[in-house]
Formats: structure tokens, sequence, C-alpha cells
């Protein structure tokens, strides 16, 4: 995974998101305190909000390009999205939740509902409706929903709030086996650092819409960094 | 009582007639910003705020034999609009838009954005978003508004005398066959429609407000 950020000016309303940088993944961790533009970062690769300037670029394709006018559309960027709030579709049941992206590109390939289910431990929830679902699953709904379209990016917006200790630490496991057993490169945003220390091999970190540190790490063994060796920083 | 069940089905089809604009104005107005919005958005709340009558004329000009409208439709289909059924469909309908067009515009404000972003970022193109998403979540306050609508158009009377007349058996309505009655001294006759149709108007917003009611949270 190769996600280029370059030049990027996004009005925030007392500040701006002015970043440049270039991430390897594949699961990277953005952290900073309340308000520093973390969920907006994700927006905007996500083609949710659009930056007043920006060169943004996943695996060469570009998805923004303010000086040539070039847009990516949302819907063809291939990037899946999991909000604070998950979004699932409250009129839909779980299994046409999960099934909304998988549909929309037609056979789902690899990536079939039923296993995407049984990974993620939601097999026996497919029929229920969104409201008696408990957090958690909740959670693993939306993650699976994502999934199943295939990104070649995933972004999980603090995949970990609201979760009790027990739940984090499950979550947790999720992510790790979700890496192993599908690839998907992961960028994730969180206030804790046990969570971007147990996941992250590259940690961004925002403060007032501003790049405060951008590191890798060696990371721990379940993500080892995919491809070549990463190239140094710019 | 022949009026009863004419209302009763020229309206539903005045109702079914404005449902596609309806909506797909009022998902305009909720969800897209464009030059001349507000002039839409006032031009098409006028039927509301307009005397009848005058709403009525400027109908009865567009689609009379030498209208825009009328002649297209004539050349067309061979047959006329004004002082027929037809005319009857077209005037609720038109009178009752602007209730349908506000209920379906505040359903629409009220479906959080948020759900379509995420569709979007499945893969969905707009029309999928729409049909998938949005709509279903508008649905409680999209029959809301047809009920309203569908009870406006029953209890419409100045804009249909001037456009379909008043022609038992062919054009006559409940509020214009009660217009008659009194005018023939039927007073029973008319009182009768009176309260078929207070029935049939409490029935209406009854319906609309149970509709609302099960769709807010508790």
């Amino acid at each position: 995974m190769k996600l280029e950020l370059r030049n990027v000016v996004l009005p925030l309303g007392e500040f701006a998101l002015e970043v440049d940088f270039e991430l390897q993944g594949p699961v990277t961790a953005v952290c900073g305190p309340s308000g520093a533009g973390k969920t907006s970062l994700l927006e905007l690769i996500a083609g949710l909000r659009t930056a007043r300037t920006a060169r943004i670029t996943l695996d060469g394709r570009v998805l923004q390009d303010t000086d040539t006018g070039a847009w990516t559309p949302v819907r063809d960027r291939g990037i899946g999205y999991v909000p604070q709030d998950l979004a699932l579709f409250p009129h839909l049941p779980v299994h046409a939740n999960i099934a909304f992206g998988a549909a929309a590109k037609g056979a789902p390939g690899a990536f079939t509902p039923e296993h995407v289910a049984e990974v993620l431990e939601i097999a026996p929830l497919l029929e229920r409706g969104i409201s008696r679902l408990s957090g958690g699953e909740k959670q693993r709904v939306a993650i699976a929903r994502a999934l199943l379209a295939r990104p070649r990016l995933l972004l999980l917006d603090e995949p970990m709030a609201g979760l009790d200790a027990k739940l984090r630490a499950r979550v947790r496991d999720l992510l790790q086996r979700l890496y192993r057993e599908f690839g998907v490169p992961m960028l994730f945003v969180s206030h804790s650092l046990d969570e971007i220390a147990a996941l992250g091999n590259e940690v961004l970190g925002l403060e007032r819409g501003r790049l405060a540190h951008l590191e890798r790490q060696p990371g721990p063994a379940v993500f080892p960094p995919a491809g070549p060796a990463p190239k140094p920083y710019t | 009582m022949q009026a009863v069940g004419f209302t009763l089905w020229v309206c539903a089809l005045g109702t079914l007639f404005i449902l596609p604009a309806g909506i797909g104005l009022a998902w305009l107005l909720a969800r897209r910003e464009f030059r001349g919005k507000s002039l839409v958005e006032t031009a098409a709340m006028l039927p509301l705020v307009l005397p009848p009558v005058a709403t009525g004329l400027i109908l009865l000009r567009l689609c009379g034999r030498n209208g825009v409208v009328g002649a297209f439709f004539e050349h067309w289909f061979d047959t006329p609009i004004v002082f027929t059924w037809r005319a009857v469909v077209l005037t609720t309908g038109i009178m009752a838009f602007p209730l349908l067009l506000r209920s379906a515009r505040v359903a629409f404000q009220e479906v959080p954005p948020r759900f379509e972003h995420v569709a979007r970022t499945l893969g969905a193109g707009e029309w999928r978003v729409f049909r998938r998403i949005t709509l279903p979540l508008a649905r409680r306050g999209i029959v809301s508004g047809v009920v309203l609508a569908y009870a406006r158009a029953l209890g419409e009377f100045g804009a249909t005398i001037l456009v379909a007349g008043n022609i038992p058996g062919k054009t006559a309505t409940i509020s214009l066959a009660i217009y008659h009655a009194v005018q023939l001294g039927q007073d029973a006759v008319a009182f009768r429609l009176v309260a078929v149709s207070a029935a049939i108007a409490f029935a209406a917003i009854w319906t609309s407000e149970f509709v609302l009611r099960r769709g807010r949270p508790a």
C-alpha cells in the first residue's frame, strides 16, 4: 500500500488540515488529541470531503488532484470506511447490511459473505435487525460490511471507542486476524497508545491539523510490512 | 353518493400523478444546492397560498384547447383535458402538490447523510443510494405526506370547478356535489356528504399522524 497526500489544505473551521506525507502501511495508526483533524483526514481519503488543494494518490491511482481537477468519485475509490458511529443501515437486517457493498460490486470473489461472517463471528446474527445487536456486534457487522466491498484500504475511525477493556482486546485480536486472513491494509484512528502499539506498524501523529510525527515501528509479527522494504519517509 | 366513489378514485389518481415529481423535487431541495433553488421552492409552494380560483384560472388557460398543455395533450391523445375527469385528476394533484413536497422534503432532510456517505464508500451509485438508503429511511414522512396530499385533494373545490366544471356523474367531486346540493336547497343531501367527507378527512389525518408517530424513536 502506498498512500500519498501531497500539499493538502483542507479548511476545518478554526484551523486547516495542512499535511504532506506518504504512508506505506500496511497498518497505520493516526493519533492525536480530540479535534486535531483525524476524522477529517479519514473523510478526505475516503472522498467525503474535498480539500482546497491536494494531490492524493493510492497505489499510484489519483484520488484527487486540484492542479489537474482530477477527482475519483467516492464509489470508485475502493476505500472502505467504518465511521465511529458505524452508520449501520437501520432499516436493513445484518445480512442485507453486509451484502450491500458486495452486491454493488457484483460477484464477491474470495470475500464471500459466509467466510467474512465466520471470521468476524457474526454468522449467528445474520437475520437480526440492527437495533438488536450489542455494541461489539455492531462493530463487527460494520467491519464485515466494509470488507465485503473488497477495499484496497480500510479506514477505521476509533474502532475501539466506547468498548470496555475486554471488548477492546477482542476487537484488537479480530483486527489482527482480519489482516492475516484478508491482507487488506488498514488505517485507523485511535486515542489509545495500547491499541497503536498492538496494531499499527506505522504511526502518524496530528496536532491542530499539522503533522506532529510520522514513524515506522518494527511492528508486531502479526503485521509484517507487505512487499519490498519500506522507503524512507519524505 | 356516486360523487364519493368518484372523488376517492380521481383523488388517488391525482396523488399518484404528483408522486414522482413530488419525491424527485423534494430530494433535490433537501440534498442539492443549485442556482434558483429558492425560486423553484417558492413556485412549487404557490398553490398552497394562491387563491384556488386563481390557480384554477391559470390551469384553465394552460389546459384549454388553445393552451400549451391542452393543445399538446389533444394532439397526441385526441382528447381534451378540461371539463373531463382528467381535469379533476390534474387540478386536485396540483393543489395537493405543496403538501406532499413539504412533507417529503422534511423526511429527506431528516435522513442523516452519513448513511448515504457510507453507502457510496461501499460502491453504490447515486440511484442505488437513493433507492436502497434514502427513500426507505424517509418512507414514513413520505407516506404521511401522501396521505395529507390525498386529504387535501379530497377537499379541493375552487380550482376544480373552474377547470373541470360541475358535471354530475362526470366531474362532480364531493365538494362540488355539496355546493350543488346547497344551491338546490337539498340540505339533507349536503349534510350527508359533509359527514362522509369529514369521516374521510379524519381517517386520512389520523393515518398520517399514526404513520409519523410509529417512525419516531421512543
